[in-house]
């Protein structure tokens, strides 16, 4: 950008690492990193069409804005690496998105969630933020150059999901009553979902230095969330933790319903642009 | 769930208050923004947010989503004193006419080289 016609109301899209670069970039990464990469973008992808939902439904039309911005920068990762994925497998970023069946997902099942009441979205976000922050910090050192440009560019942006999110829990669970038991009714349907997010695999075994091990950000995960916790007279909810799965395409019955709508107008109308 | 929507909510959400609740509005921020050179903030317009720390982030996903800033500041609109619309008259046409007040009123003197 010249400094010379800089105002105030200046507009840029700067220079960051875009989808578009990872899919015209000639890569070629080997199947098990695909696979990896494949994980990651889904997360993003499904959080992302459920955050959509919030748009125009959020408590005030500023809050509107702010989860729809964290969708977008969801989409903006998940678009990185299902490209990158799809150098893997012979496949577009729109292939994979619109194109695979259920089975064929990796999520994790923490981010099919339902969006519930803003609390519930709000403990959704409080676990995906605090877990993707820690994810991508450690992914930006990883052995596979493109994996780690990705999470390079996002970690930045999950570092704000990570404040939104927290802002909000504390605001809720020091607020009024009716606020605080809202926020601890989501925490409790949440967390079955949190133990599947640090589940290490055979995948994670071959990929080694490429990838991150879930299980290693499981301590730092915890520390953080204690101490958010304690600032907000909270406790951890003591559930069971529920059936995994995910990642090796074994889905709730959201998944489903999520992807009928997600996909139908890619499906009826293939191939179209606009 | 009374929309058609099958991605959202699931029904299972806390229900809703038998009485509606009366809420308060949140309050209104003026917001700031400084672009990446030197400038002062500029004001961009105003937002709603429960409390300071909320404003300024409310701020930077409304104002600053296209790359337009790199500080803000946001200040209760309340604490804005504006001058009186009204009163145009005896605060802002008074320097009309006052010419001597620019510089360019002013011829240089030929000594002076350099001014």
């Amino acid at each position: 950008m010249s400094e010379s016609n800089a105002s105030a109301t200046r507009i840029t899209p700067g220079n960051a690492l875009r989808p578009e670069d990872i899919a015209a970039a000639d890569l070629r990464p080997s199947a098990d990193v695909a696979e990896y990469a494949l994980r990651l973008g889904d997360d993003s992808l499904i959080l992302s069409q459920r955050l959509g939902w919030w748009i125009s439904r959020a408590p005030e039309l500023e809050e509107d804005v702010a989860l729809g911005n964290i969708a977008l920068d969801l989409i903006g990762h998940a678009r990185s690496f299902l490209s990158y994925a799809g150098h893997g497998l012979d496949k577009t970023e729109d292939d994979l998105a619109y194109f695979r069946r259920e089975p064929e997902f990796r999520c994790a099942h923490l981010f099919v969630q339902p969006n519930g009441d803003f609390a519930r979205t709000i403990a959704r976000q409080l676990v995906v933020s605090h877990y993707q922050f820690e994810l991508y910090s450690r992914l930006m050192h990883s052995t596979d150059a493109t994996l780690a440009a990705i999470a390079a560019k996002a970690v930045k942006e999950v570092d704000y999901h990570r404040d939104h999110s927290s802002q909000w829990v504390l605001r809720l669970a020091l607020g009024t009553d009716e606020s605080r038991r809202r926020m601890i009714a989501g925490l409790k349907l949440t967390w079955p979902y949190v133990e599947e997010l640090f589940v290490d695999d055979q995948l994670i075994d071959t990929l080694g230095e490429a990838a991150v091990r879930p299980s290693t950000l499981r301590a730092p995960f915890d520390s953080l969330i204690s101490a958010l916790f304690a600032e907000a007279d909270l406790d951890i909810p003591a559930v069971p933790g529920a059936v995994g799965g995910g990642r090796a395409g074994k889905h709730s019955e959201h998944l489903g319903y999520l992807l009928a709508e997600m996909q139908v107008l890619a499906r009826e109308h293939p191939g179209a642009t606009w | 769930m009374t929309g058609g929507s099958t991605t959202g909510d699931d029904g299972s959400a806390a229900p809703a208050p038998a009485a509606p609740e009366k809420r308060q509005p949140w309050p209104l921020w003026e917001v700031f923004v400084r672009s990446s050179r030197g400038l002062s903030h500029v004001h961009a317009g105003s937002l709603h947010a429960p409390d300071a720390e909320m404003a300024v982030r409310n701020a930077r996903d409304l104002y600053t989503r296209r790359n337009e800033g790199v500080s803000l500041w946001v200040v209760p609109a309340s604490s804005i004193i504006t001058s009186d619309p009204d009163a145009k008259g005896q605060f802002f046409e008074s320097p009309q006419g006052k010419d001597y007040r620019h510089a360019t009123y002013y011829t240089k003197s030929d000594g002076v080289k350099h001014l």
